[in-house]
Formats: structure tokens, sequence, C-alpha cells
């Protein structure tokens, strides 16, 4: 199997950066004692990032994504099993798209 | 004089945890296995060998930079794009380590650096959840990640192999498997009316942002900040009153 070299480095150069990404907010944490108003942030950080992840990839896709979205979150909040959820949200875009006779 | 007994708590790194984090992550990675697959069919497209995909998937594991990076891709290969890339598109993990401290700091060297080496979006989400149900097992988040990284491994290399073959088409509905993720990592993740204006907010701006063309990773970064300087603020209001 090929392993070209300017193929590896940019490898490792990505591996590198990403592993400077994720250890790097904790490592800032760990040497200096952040204020109480980026301490705050941090708490509320986990739901705006998946909330901004969430909208522009729904709204890029149109409401029928929205529908199937929507859904997925209520099989989530009803019954609390994430395989599932993520199923039913596939399945629902899958009808609307075949109702609407869009591929 | 008393020595100090060393300090008998709850061990931080259990097997117990890394299973329950396993099982978990299982339920997640339908989420992510479309994804994995568009990732290894780009790296075939790109002419990149089994081997060099596997490796990147291995050693980068971060869907959306892999998927940039193929995009920019050239020969000979991108070092400087590609690991600018990378570093901008995954700088929004930087706050997740971060807020994840109050587990971590229970544990050193490479159960500490290493489970932040693979330490991924939707594990992310997975520990925040049982940090805040009282549980600080790190081995939690270890044992999300890996089996995400197992999958994820997997299905770039299936991606990479039978792509060509399969040739779904990028619309599909079974890449809105992991948007669908997204949309049910949020039920875990929400405490209540509080969580209500971070939350609008981070959306709006993420939709302004993706309204005026900005492209990953800025949307996200600039909408989580937002909504959570808006948490932050209110709770400094309230702490106040």
């Amino acid at each position: 199997m090929m392993l070209r070299w300017d193929v590896l480095a940019a490898i490792l150069g990505m591996a590198l950066a990403t592993f400077l990404c994720r250890a790097g907010g904790y490592a800032i944490l760990r040497v200096t004692r952040p204020p109480p108003f980026v301490q705050a942030m941090l708490q509320h950080l986990p739901g705006a990032i998946f909330v901004a992840f969430l909208a522009p990839a729904l709204a890029q896709e149109g409401w029928p994504a929205c529908v199937a979205g929507a859904a997925a979150l209520i099989t989530q909040a009803r019954i609390g099993r994430m395989a599932l959820s993520i199923l039913v949200g596939v399945a629902v875009l899958w009808l609307l798209r075949a109702a609407l006779g869009t591929p | 004089m008393q020595q100090p007994q060393p300090a008998e708590r709850p061990s931080s790194f259990t097997a117990a945890g890394f299973r329950r984090g396993a099982r978990a992550g299982l339920a997640l990675t339908i989420g992510l296995m479309p994804f994995g697959l568009v990732v290894g069919m780009a790296a075939d497209a790109r002419g990149l060998s089994l081997l060099e995909a596997l490796l990147m998937c291995g050693l980068v594991f971060a869907g959306t930079a892999q998927l940039v990076a193929l995009q920019l891709w050239t020969d000979p290969a991108p070092i400087l794009a590609a690991t600018l890339a990378a570093f901008v598109i995954n700088l929004r993990l930087a706050p997740m380590g971060a807020a994840l401290a109050p587990v971590l700091d229970r544990v050193q060297g490479i159960r500490l650096w290493g489970s932040l080496a693979v330490l991924v979006d939707n594990s992310f989400a997975l520990a925040i959840a049982e940090m805040r149900a009282g549980r600080r097992d790190a081995a939690f988040l270890a044992g999300a990640s890996l089996t995400m990284w197992a999958n994820w491994m997997v299905m770039c290399g299936v991606g990479h192999v039978f792509g060509a073959a399969v040739r779904l088409p990028p619309g599909h509905p079974v890449f809105f498997a992991s948007v669908a993720a997204l949309a049910s990592i949020l039920v875990p993740l929400w405490r209540g009316r509080a969580d209500l204006l971070p939350w609008g907010l981070a959306g709006v701006l993420a939709l302004a942002a993706h309204g005026l063309g900005l492209g990953p990773p800025w949307p996200v970064l600039i909408g989580a900040l937002g909504g959570a300087a808006a948490g932050a603020a209110m709770d400094g209001r309230r702490a106040r009153a």
C-alpha cells in the first residue's frame, strides 16, 4: 500500500493542529484561573455549540429537514434512545422527499 | 502527628465507566456512519491510498476538517493549507476540553491527554450530560470517544473501498443521520427554561453568520460563543439581583 511523504506530512500537520485544539483549551484552563464570566460561559457552551451546529444545517436543507429534525428531537425526548431517534429523523426526511417527489 | 491518608475517593477512571461510555457512544455511531462513509469516499476520489485514508481518519478523527481539507487537496499534498484548515475548523474543540475540566481534573497522564486526543463533538455532549448527572468518571468520555473512533475507522475504510460502487448522491436522506444525531443530542443537554435565551441566540447568530456566506467554522464559533456569553451575562445579573 502506498504512503507518500507529502501526504503523510499533511496528515501529521492536521493531526498536530487538531490535537492542539483538543488539548489546548483544557491546558490553558489548567494553568490560568479564568475569570468568573468565562467559567459561566463554559457552563452554557455545550447546548449553544450544538444549536449553532444544527441551525445552519437545517436551514440549508429546507423545511422537510426541519420537520425531520423535530421528529428526531421529539423521539429522543419521549423514548430516549438515540439510535432510534436518528433512524426516525432519516426515515421522516426520506418519506417527505418521496411524498414531495424531490430526490 | 498523623500522616494524611491517601485520598480515599471513588476512582475517577473505572472499567465500568468506560463500558457505560462505550454503550452510550454506540447508540450515536449510527449517526456518524454515513459521515465516515463520505469522508472515505472523498479520500478515494482525491487519490489517497487506503493506508493514507485510514491514517488520516485515525490521527485526525474530525469529519468536517477532513472533508474541507480533502476539498482543497492538491498534488503534491497541501501541507500548510490542510494544517491551517484543521486548526481553524477544530478550534471549536478547545472550549469543549475546558468545559469538561471538573471530570478531567481528576485524571493525569495518558488518561487525561489520551482522552482529550480522541474528544469529538458527540462524545463531548454525552460526557457533559453524564457530568451534570453527577457522575465524574473520565473513563466514560474515553469509552464513548473510542467507540466512535473505531466506527470512524471502519466507515472511512468502507467508504474508500466501496465508495465508487455504492455511489450515493450527495443529498441522499442517509446523510441526514449526522444532523438527526445533533438534534437528538440537544435533549440530554437541555436543563430548563434558563437555556432558552443562550440557545435561541446561538441559533440566530449561527444562521446570520451562515446567511452572510461565512463557511465553517465561523457560524458555529460565533453562535456558540455569542449564546454562551448571553447565558453568562444572564447568570451574572441573577447573582447580583
